[in-house]
């Protein structure tokens, strides 16, 4: 299992980094939110990888970490209000500049 | 008593939250409602100065969780410290903005407390993923910030700061869940215990967390090659924003200060990182002043004046001596004033220009030239360290702490180039004119802001010697981490 988590934090991150490098704001949004996941995933194992376990101490013989899920919680919220924001924020941009270009224009369009 | 710790925290949640109920049209009430909450922080923060300077660290239980399981709030000297300039900074910073720019948009006023609450809790946190949070909150609310006032410029500088920053974030929780993955704990003081006894692997690991924790303060702080998004960021901003975002690099700042002098000072992990922040460091200077140089815009060239300071700063700090961190925070108080007094400045030679805008070119004349002139070239001394005022002070404090060779000749190089920057603005601002009068309204309003925030070069010049020993007890109660150590886990290490 250990194996399956660390791929798939290793694909979300990857294609994470590979659309925020990308040029359009959509794409990069989109990275951002697969970076997001790959974090999280990456935050939640830190506690230590169990199987149908609680997170309640004495409820079984070994619990798991209920701080990473409380970690994860908040970072989830976060960073879920925070992709709200720069959608809007990248709709106003190509508003104002009639381009989703993330530097508001293209290369040929500047020169 | 030992409430007062959290007040610098609700205080301003209290009030962006009041704010944010408050009636649109009625936009004295919510200047009322802001300045109060600005008014209140000072006393607040004084106090916790007094308490502070006894030499006792101050730690405040959240829920009353024993501290290693519970977040705690810790007040020592330099949180206190930071506290209090924060508060000095943003009352003329929100005056200026009740002039008239708090208008431009509907919700500067709760913004401004939200930010307030995030920079006063990250100065006061002892959990480093409550630090997160707090870094969370100011930069949500320093978005809406940077982008209060509209124009395709501030929506292109802030896409980036957005974006930049979220990248941040993302690093900042993947050294936290390291942190947390090694030593089992996010209490700063349990941590900087913990990480000593760590061996092997889990030592790499740690490594690797702390080096990610060094970018992610870097990119807050403004650090070369994090530094980028700064200068548009700060340039495009409303005046009285930019004015108070000149203590958001300090954050970054402080935050790597905090964790170098508990956890890194000594031990295994001792320094770690330190000889990259330092040279990083010392490009950021060389580069800030070559962009310095070629700003063509006066909120450009003052932009990359907060970035030397950052680079002045940061170097000297990562030499881990406490006999430099002294002189390094009065060169913090320092900078943070005039680099906030500069973006009003600029603001109002923007007002009186019109079209030319502050744009470094030949202009209209201005209307009040010569007040304009008297506070620009007190302000461009300040803040280059020429003497008679506190910029030199500072400067001299510094190198007379850092005796090393790059260091002298970069900074001083520094100082010569923004010098010659700054004299190139001025007399293009105010000599190279032409046409006649465009505005002649400049408003005490905002004169009175401006020139507070200046004020406060000549008395941290007056009160230097005095200030310089302030700053030296504050160091000196850093440097032995153990205080800090045993007050948050109650003699349990």
């Amino acid at each position: 299992m250990e194996l399956l988590v660390a791929l798939i934090i290793g694909v979300l991150v990857a294609t994470g980094v590979y659309l925020c490098l990308r040029a359009r704001t959509f794409s990069v949004v989109l990275g951002l939110t697969l970076l997001g996941y790959g974090v999280n995933v990456f935050l939640f194992s830190m506690g230590g990888l169990k199987i149908n376990q609680v997170a309640v101490v004495g409820a079984s013989a070994d619990p798991t970490d209920p701080l990473t899920q409380a970690l994860v919680l908040t970072a989830i919220v976060i960073g879920f209000a925070m992709t709200a924001f720069l959608v809007v924020l990248a709709l106003r941009s190509q508003g104002e500049q009639h381009s989703d270009h993330v530097d508001g224009q293209d290369g040929e369009q500047r020169s | 008593m030992t409430h007062w710790i959290i007040a610098p925290i609700l205080i301003p949640a209290l009030a962006g939250l009041l704010l944010l109920l408050e009636v649109r049209e009625r936009q004295q009430l919510r200047r009322v409602t802001g300045l109060l909450s600005c008014v209140a922080l000072i006393p607040v923060a004084l106090v916790l100065w007094q308490q502070a300077a006894q030499g006792d660290v101050g730690v405040y239980q959240l829920g009353n969780w024993q501290a290693p399981f519970g977040i705690v709030l810790v007040l020592d000297q330099l949180s206190a410290m930071m506290l209090l300039l924060t508060a000095v900074l943003a009352l003329p910073a929100l005056l200026y903005g009740c002039a008239g720019d708090d208008r431009r948009g509907p919700n500067f006023h709760s913004l401004f407390q939200f930010q307030l609450m995030g920079i006063n809790g990250a100065f006061l946190t002892g959990d480093l993923f409550n630090l997160f949070v707090f870094f969370e909150v100011l930069l949500i609310a320093s978005y809406g910030l940077a982008l209060h006032g509209r124009g395709p410029e501030r929506v292109k500088a802030g896409l980036h700061y957005v974006v930049l920053n979220l990248a941040g974030s993302a690093l900042f929780l993947i050294a936290l869940g390291l942190i947390y993955g090694t030593t089992g704990t996010l209490n700063m003081a349990d941590f900087a215990v913990k990480a000593q006894a760590l061996e092997g692997s889990d030592q790499i690991l740690l490594t690797v967390a702390v080096l990610l924790l060094w970018v992610v303060f870097g990119l807050k702080a403004a650090l070369f090659p994090l530094y980028f998004w700064l200068p548009a960021a700060y340039a495009n901003a409303t005046a009285p924003v930019a004015a108070l975002f000149a203590i958001m690099t300090k954050v970054g700042i402080y935050a790597i200060l905090r964790m170098q002098a508990l956890a890194f000072s000594d031990g295994p992990l001792a320094g770690l990182g330190a000889d990259l922040l330092w040279w990083l460091a010392l490009v950021t200077l060389a580069l800030a002043a070559i962009g310095a140089l070629a700003a063509q815009r006066l909120g450009g060239l003052v932009a990359y004046l907060v970035v030397m300071s950052v680079g002045t700063l940061v170097a000297a700090l990562s030499l881990g001596d406490p006999k430099v961190v002294g002189p390094a925070l009065y060169y913090l108080i320092h900078s943070t004033l005039i680099c906030a007094a500069l973006f009003l400045l600029c603001d109002l030679l923007r007002r009186s220009r019109g079209d030319s805008d502050d744009r470094l070119e030949s202009g209209p004349p201005l209307a009040h030239g010569n007040w304009l002139g008297a506070a620009f070239f007190a302000a461009a001394v300040a803040v280059v360290g020429l003497p008679p005022l506190s910029g030199f002070v500072g400067k001299v404090a510094l190198l007379q702490a850092v005796p090393s060779a790059p260091y002298w000749v970069l900074l001083l190089l520094a100082g010569l180039a923004g010098l010659v920057g700054l004299s190139r603005a001025g007399s293009t601002l105010f000599w190279r004119v032409h046409g006649d009068v465009v505005s002649k309204k400049l408003g005490r309003r905002r004169v009175i802001p401006m020139l507070a925030l200046l004020l406060a070069s000549p008395l941290l010049t007056v009160a230097a010697e005095p200030l310089l020993q302030l700053c030296g007890g504050v160091a000196e109660q850093l440097a032995d981490q153990t205080i800090y150590i045993r007050a948050v886990l109650g003699g349990a290490s």
